[in-house]
């Protein structure tokens, strides 16, 4: 078992283990931001380079520092590494630099952004990035697409992570939007126009790191931190069914999959990554349609928990009660 | 035991016939009413007349259109995330082909309300907006009998197209800005 120092904190990982993720065993603040990198999808991570690392000692039998920033996600580990993140002031230097490359062609629209207050990039570019732009020249503009029914794609957000390929790949068993064209040009799309329609595309919504995928039904419907999370469960022939309900008062605006703290979908059971079906994320928009479990614990320091001082059990949705009022009605 | 020093002994004492017609007390009462009709008045005759406020006053909110006369606020929520008084509600509506003119972004506030009453007319909401779109103004908030007139929606928010009915808020801008 190779022993990794990261921060001056020293873990024992499994053989093959990356440094972005013996990092997050660490846990806290060691661990290095990562836009592309998905735990979840195989081959993810390696392009968007937020998540370099400095490497000052190579190995035990190999002590030579690494000569530039490698990308944790892709680096693994070695027996008596030693690694800085935080504590290395010219890395962070770096990282800023690799923030700014990511929001050259980036709108930064998040007034009129759905992903805004969950969006990684908006995390980070608050951490590492400057305030103002030294970009002289034009943006890279786009037109907003239908890539699927249910699924808009604002495609001058994207920074090309690659994380939908991947769940098309990966999770969908059929692909038909891709990365066309290569370098400065190089977008998201279909060559048709809704094309996107299986049965689980709508997972691409949740692994998006920024707005540039996001769900229709819930357009410019709620800004995420008027609404309440909740976990809720249903019994669903297709996936999981485990998912968290964005309510405003006993109205379900979105459905989403569960996320951990790295932002990725949690495991459902067995292990398997709890991606959800479309028909869960878009059609089932009533209460009745779920269970309940209860509020959502999301993190204090996030800008979704602003404002719900109620206590939890005082959140909870009596949903005995709104089957009544709904079957009363119906009679 | 005495206290302090500020005692004083209450005597029952009978007010002399002279005293008893009170004549010397109305005369002086009137005397004093009389030097206040000259002197300078502590009141104003407002709405008439208004007294100067400061350049930062924090009044009646608007809602800004820019130079072209489209809405800047896009419903991003902040001024509502931001209100201590939770006074501020809004409901998104995505701007439809042909109303370019109107709005400036592609989202844009439905409904935009303001509880006035609820409203403690800190500012913070003007301090949160990155669209540069609501102001506190120098204008007071009219008096009325119905708590639910104190819910200011969009036809009293937001400023109108022409030179006349825009509110000027440029006095307000300069204040703030840094030397």
């Amino acid at each position: 078992m190779p022993k990794v120092t990261i921060d001056g904190h020293t873990i024992e990982v499994p053989e093959g283990t990356t440094i972005l993720q013996a990092a997050r065993m660490i846990g806290g603040d060691v661990t290095p931001p990562a836009m592309c990198y998905y735990s979840k999808l195989k081959t993810s991570g390696g392009y968007c380079r937020t998540c370099i690392v400095k490497v000052t000692k190579g190995s035990e039998k190999d002590p030579r520092p690494m000569p530039k920033p490698v990308a944790s996600c892709r680096t693994t580990v070695m027996d008596g590494m030693e690694v800085q993140n935080n504590s290395a002031p010219d890395l962070l230097e770096a990282r800023k630099g690799v923030v700014e490359f990511l929001l050259i062609n980036h709108p930064l629209d998040c007034p009129i952004c759905d992903q805004a207050g969950e969006c990684h990039l908006q995390d980070l570019s608050y951490e590492n990035g400057l305030s103002t732009s030294r970009y002289e020249f034009k943006r890279r503009e786009f037109e907003k697409i239908d890539i699927g029914d249910k699924i808009k794609l604002h495609m001058t957000r994207c920074i090309l992570c690659y994380r939908c390929v991947k769940v098309a790949d990966q999770v969908c068993d059929t692909r038909v939007h891709g990365v066309i064209n290569r370098g400065d040009v190089a977008e998201i799309s279909t060559y048709i126009e809704k094309a996107v329609d299986h049965d689980f595309s709508g997972n691409m919504i949740d692994v998006c790191p920024v707005g540039a995928l996001t769900d229709r039904t819930f357009r410019f419907k709620s800004r995420v931190w008027f609404t309440r999370p909740m976990d809720a469960h249903r019994d669903c022939k297709t996936c999981c069914g485990r998912v968290v309900l964005y309510m405003s008062g006993n109205e379900v605006l979105r459905v989403s999959a569960r996320k951990d703290q790295w932002g990725e979908v949690e495991d459902a059971s067995e292990g398997r990554a709890g991606w959800i079906c479309n028909e869960c994320r878009f059609e089932k928009k009533e209460l009745k349609d779920w269970t309940v479990e209860g509020p959502r614990n999301i993190d204090r320091h996030s800008v979704i928990s602003q404002n719900q001082y109620l206590e939890k059990k005082n959140l909870r949705i009596d949903v005995s009660n709104q089957k009544q009022i709904e079957e009363k009605a119906h009679n | 035991m005495q206290l302090t020093n500020r005692s004083q002994i209450v005597v029952n004492k009978q007010m002399t016939f002279w005293e008893k017609m009170y004549l010397p007390a109305i005369i002086s009462g009137l005397a004093i009413t009389v030097k206040h009709l000259f002197r300078k008045r502590a009141t104003v005759k407002y709405p008439e007349e208004t007294r100067p406020v400061s350049a930062v006053y924090r009044g009646w909110h608007v809602l800004k259109r820019d130079e072209q006369g489209r809405e800047n606020c896009t419903a991003c929520g902040l001024c509502a995330v931001a209100c201590p008084a939770e006074a501020i509600t809004m409901t998104a509506a995505e701007r439809k082909k042909g109303e370019e003119h109107l709005y400036r972004e592609e989202k844009y506030a439905a409904v935009y309300e303001i509880n006035m009453l609820r409203c403690i007319y800190c500012g913070l909401c003007e301090e949160a907006c990155p669209k540069e779109a609501i102001f506190l103004t120098d204008r007071m908030v009219p008096s009325d009998l119905l708590r639910s007139s104190f819910i200011f929606g969009k036809d009293k928010l937001v400023e109108g197209t022409s030179p006349e009915t825009k509110i000027d808020i440029s006095q307000r801008t300069n204040a703030h800005r840094k030397p």
